[in-house]
């Protein structure tokens, strides 16, 4: 390769990962930007990207605190319904993580590490359920749960979360399972260890991270989830953030709350901005894992 | 066996090879009881409730008025296939399904080129292609929404310099524009995803191979066409698989951006109106069965006819 | 410290395949004891067995005076060192090798000196503190046995512990291991395929072939006196050459002539066979013009095919015909040792100031006396010496 054309090519990487980091990153910034437009701001139309008079309003609304800056107290009806979502969705995406996640790595050691028949059959029904159309289960599902109580509650949402997460943590789990050096575990019995050591001091520390990773993807699908969030809720009470969002439609139905909505938006990226900062290599991993052997 | 050093092989004693078999029964059966649990959750959420779906489907059922509770056979079919709108909704989805993943496809593989070539600030870019993948759908859905807004928007004044664009064009005021305003929106949030899964198939194409490539004269197009994407396949395959049916069911988007105006109505859509807006479960359940069946059918033709290898792509050979 | 003694051990698996059958080793206590054979031969079943991680189908296996078939691997008291090492990635050098330690409940202080004892042992001090992933292959096979000499093991068993270092690693790891052995003088079980360390590290090497023991004795013994057909291919580099061979009398008639064996009493049951195959080592031959040798051997003329000249040695190769008969039995013969299918053709090592070119006509000289004599049929050595062949189980007995 000649030196001219592998300058093209540095410049070619240089100019696509700029476009990368332009694609992935503008409309984040263009939501934290809205969220700190005003309401007179945004009511009068406002076409500039940047605010013209930053101001901290929208963030007081939402999460209820401090005064407005036109002396007023936020509305608390706002902040109350936004923050009692925050807390159904972080409930709600915890709890059906932690359940899927147990089942799935017991279902996943089984089928990374004994031979039984069905083996496939496990596999393809999760694959199928992977694919599987969640809208068509709202019919049904509203029929049942409202027969069985379970409407407009927490435990209503955690079990379908719990079921289409468990696809993808079984997924990821068995192969990151199949990579485990097994060998370890009858090398720590030579050594002494009877099979429950073998187990603990050994298999679950190799094991650990991979039961992270699917945990960490799990809690995106619940954390995302909005078809069922909306249709198996009806009231604040157990609404998550999406659903909550898109019933907001502020005062005036004829002027979307933009600044607000941005806000709102702003603060449930938060956690997810958090989660692939600290541990993003652990993500693709899992994200191509599952998928294809990387 | 041609040797003299035959040792007498003594008669297979029975109740030994019982114990072998005992220990892979015993095995078996440990396997069965893992799976289990998963198996019985997935099957108790995901089965049962289908076969009430297909149970409900044959009535005439409207939960605002239960005791009209009515058995009408294949009627909601034969209501919903005769419809015009379920087959525009159809269409409509369909295209979503089309243009976003031959749109993803290729800005995926581009962008997958250029990680894999990037030997700067890796982190970086990885972080910044997982936001896209992480944020809320419905956070997109606004943040686009936003973004072609009449009033509050940008694309406007920033692409007004191309001719069919103005100050005043209302991209949620007709189908073509909204459609478009949809798909970028689902296209920026998913093209990571594939974008990572093409990676992962792009670093498994061996360097020696595209050097011999190089060596026996190939251009860069050549080694792209003729070697890199061939070794590609199957993770194009398992990448285009996930997509499509994950572009079908969208539905996130379009209840967000315009909540099916325009006639921007999408499968998911349909049904979720039919259900939950208009509590018609009868005909809302013909629509989930036919969802689901089409969905089925989609996976059979894009496994059958790209003959995707999921064994194969996992490593399992 | 104890003996191993493995008593018609078979090893059956749910299909019904015998990947051990009825093999039968006394280890004697610090014996350095090889099993060895191709792939498949049910080495390391045999291993593993007796560490514990395969059930024993029938036969007994004791340790010292212990039945321990039914044992736990924990409660046999062995360590092992596994072929892909198993060191735990998540545990440090010292943390790996005081594994065992500390499964054992020992304290800290004695865990503290046995493994820098240890790590002394093996020039390991340095990397304590390093993960098994930042360590060179050499280094992480150095940490396998340190894991199993830090343990007052009864036994230690090694599964093909050099085949994944490069050529010079692995020779100077061999010695290394040969002189730990020698020095802890404790009992050793090694799986190899490697004939090279099957010749220099054991006491005695047990040759194994699908699961049966073929020969059990000193590397010399093998080299010498190979037991069958089997043997003799396995045991050398390269190995010994095989020949359409008939004996009349003292007379045993080549392809490319007739030799003469001066002890004829060692042909007394080769005779009268019709059609045998001939054994002969390529050190047996050399270069008639400059050979020098006197007592006894042959000499023929052959048209040397290839020559490979190395300094000190040279290989040359002369193609021969073989009837079928022949062919087919060495042709299974190459399968066994995992080898391509031969061509028929002699190797044979000559002196380095040999000057016998391509193509030419070469006399060559033959040490008929080192000849051994197999039947086709069966593989059997009909030239054995019973005397210095250790045991070959199922063989014929001669008087």
């Amino acid at each position: 390769m000649s030196s001219k054309s592998r300058a093209g090519s540095l410049a070619g990487t240089s100019v696509g990962f700029v476009v990368i980091l332009v694609w992935c990153l503008l409309p984040v910034a263009w939501i934290i930007s809205l969220s700190f437009k005003s309401a007179a701001e945004t009511g009068a139309g406002s076409p500039h990207f940047l605010p013209q008079d930053a101001t901290l309003d929208n963030y007081k609304t939402i999460l209820g605190f401090g005064t407005l800056s036109d002396g007023s107290t936020p509305d608390p009806t706002v902040s109350d319904a936004f923050l009692r979502a925050l807390l159904n969705s972080f409930g709600v995406a915890l709890i059906a993580t932690a359940l899927s996640v147990v089942f799935a790595t017991l279902a996943a050691y089984a089928i990374a590490r004994l031979e039984f028949r069905g083996k496939r059959l496990v596999l393809s029904l999760a694959l199928a359920i992977a694919m599987f159309p969640v809208v068509s289960l709202v019919g049904p599902l509203f029929d049942m749960w409202r027969t069985f109580h379970l409407f407009n509650t927490w435990p209503g949402l955690i079990i379908p979360y719990m079921t289409f997460t468990l696809p993808l943590a079984i997924w990821t789990l068995s192969a990151f399972f199949r990579e485990i050096p097994w060998e370890m575990e009858q090398a720590a019995q030579v050594d002494g260890a009877t099979s429950w050591q073998a187990f603990r001091k050994v298999i679950v520390p190799l094991a650990a991270p991979g039961v992270f990773t699917a945990a960490i993807l799990t809690f995106f699908f619940a954390w995302n989830e909005f078809v069922l969030a909306i249709s198996l809720t009806s009231t604040t009470s157990s609404r998550t953030v999406p659903a909550q969002m898109s019933f907001f439609v502020g005062a005036d139905p004829f002027n979307p709350p933009y600044g607000q909505l941005a806000t709102a938006s702003v603060v449930v990226t938060v956690p997810i901005i958090v989660i692939v900062l600290l541990f993003q290599r652990k993500i693709v991993a899992g994200l191509t894992s599952g998928a294809v052997k990387g | 066996m041609t040797t003299t050093a035959q040792a007498p092989v003594g008669a297979p004693v029975p109740a030994k090879k019982a114990v072998a078999s005992d220990r892979s029964s015993a095995e078996n059966k440990l396997g069965i009881r893992l799976v289990a649990p998963a198996v019985v959750v997935m099957l108790l959420v995901t089965a049962w409730p289908m076969i009430q779906a297909l149970y409900l489907s044959l009535f005439r059922y409207r939960l605002t008025t239960p005791d009209e509770k009515e058995f009408v056979g294949i009627g909601n079919y034969a209501t919903v296939l005769g419809d015009g709108l379920f087959w525009k909704d159809t269409v409509n989805t369909v295209i979503i399904m089309v243009v976003t993943v031959a749109v993803e496809l290729v800005i995926g593989f581009v962008f997958a080129m250029v990680m894999h070539k990037v030997i700067f600030a890796r982190g970086a870019i990885r972080t910044s292609i997982l936001i896209p993948y992480g944020i809320i759908t419905v956070v997109s859905a606004f943040a686009w929404q936003f973004t072609f807004s009449l009033n509050n928007g940008w694309v406007n004044s920033w692409f007004s310099w191309l001719p069919w664009i103005s100050d005043n064009t209302n991209w949620f005021g007709d189908h073509w524009p909204a459609m478009f305003a949809i798909m970028v929106s689902e296209i920026w949030k998913t093209t990571p995803f594939m974008s990572l899964l093409l990676l992962a198939g792009l670093s498994q194409v061996s360097e020696d191979m595209l050097e011999a490539a190089q060596v026996d004269g190939a251009t860069w197009w050549q080694r792209l066409f003729k070697v890199i994407l061939p070794n590609m396949r199957a993770a194009i395959m398992v990448a285009v698989l996930f997509r499509a049916l994950d572009a079908f069911r969208i539905f996130d988007n379009i209840f967000v951006m315009t909540r099916g105006a325009q006639d921007t109505e999408s499968s998911s859509f349909l049904t979720y109106r039919q259900v939950i807006e208009q509590f018609q479960l009868g005909l809302g359940s013909a629509l989930s069965v036919l969802l689901f069946l089409t969905v089925l059918l989609l996976a059979f033709l894009i496994v059958k006819l790209f003959r995707v290898d999921l064994a194969q792509a996992r490593g399992e050979g | 410290m104890a003996s191993i003694t493995i008593n018609h051990l078979v090893k059956k698996y749910g299909d019904g395949f015998p990947a051990v059958n009825d093999v039968s080793i006394d280890i004697a206590d610090g014996e350095f004891m090889i099993l060895v054979g191709p792939s498949g031969c049910g080495k390391s079943t045999l291993l593993r067995m007796i560490v514990g991680l395969e059930d024993i189908t029938s036969g007994d296996l004791k340790i010292g005076d212990r039945r321990v078939n039914d044992l736990a691997p924990r409660d046999r008291n062995l360590a092992m060192v596994f072929q892909n090492y198993a060191l735990y990635p998540h545990l440090t050098v010292y943390e790996n090798i005081a594994f065992p330690l500390r499964l054992a409940k020992m304290d800290n202080a004695e865990v503290d000196r046995l493994v820098k004892d240890a790590a002394s042992t093996l020039e390991l001090e340095e990397h304590l503190q390093r993960k098994p992933g930042n360590l060179s292959g050499g280094q992480r096979q150095r940490v396998a046995m340190g894991r199993a000499i830090v343990r007052q093991a009864d036994a230690f068993l090694f599964d093909e512990p050099l085949s994944n270092l490069d050529a010079k690693l692995r020779g100077q790891m061999r010695t290394e291991i040969a002189r730990l052995q020698k020095r802890l003088g404790i009992t050793t079980v090694y799986v190899t395929h490697d004939q090279t360390e099957a010749m220099t590290l054991g006491d005695r090497v047990a040759v194994l072939k699908r699961g049966v023991l073929q020969q059990l004795a000193t590397p010399r013994e093998l080299y010498e006196n190979p037991g069958n057909l089997f043997v003799a291919g396995f045991i050398g580099s390269p190995p010994m050459n095989f020949l359409p061979a008939e004996v009349s009398g003292n007379q045993v008639k080549l392809p490319f002539g007739t030799v003469e064996l001066p002890d004829s009493s060692r042909l007394a049951r080769a005779a009268d066979r019709g059609l045998l195959i001939a054994g002969i080592r390529p050190e047996h031959f050399e270069d008639a013009t400059i050979a020098g040798k006197s007592g006894s051997g042959s000499t023929f003329r052959a048209t040397v095919d290839v020559v490979e000249w190395l300094g000190n040695e040279t290989y040359a190769y002369l193609p021969f015909e073989a009837p079928p008969e022949v062919a087919a039995q060495l042709q299974q013969l190459e399968k066994d040792l995992d080898g391509e299918a031969m061509r028929t053709q002699l190797v044979i090592n000559l002196d380095g100031a040999s000057r016998i070119t391509e193509g030419s006509e070469a006399e060559i000289w033959i040490d008929a006396s080192k000849m051994h004599l197999f039947d086709p049929s069966t593989g059997e050595n009909l030239t054995v010496d019973h005397d210095n062949a250790g045991e070959i189980p199922g063989a014929v007995a001669t008087v």
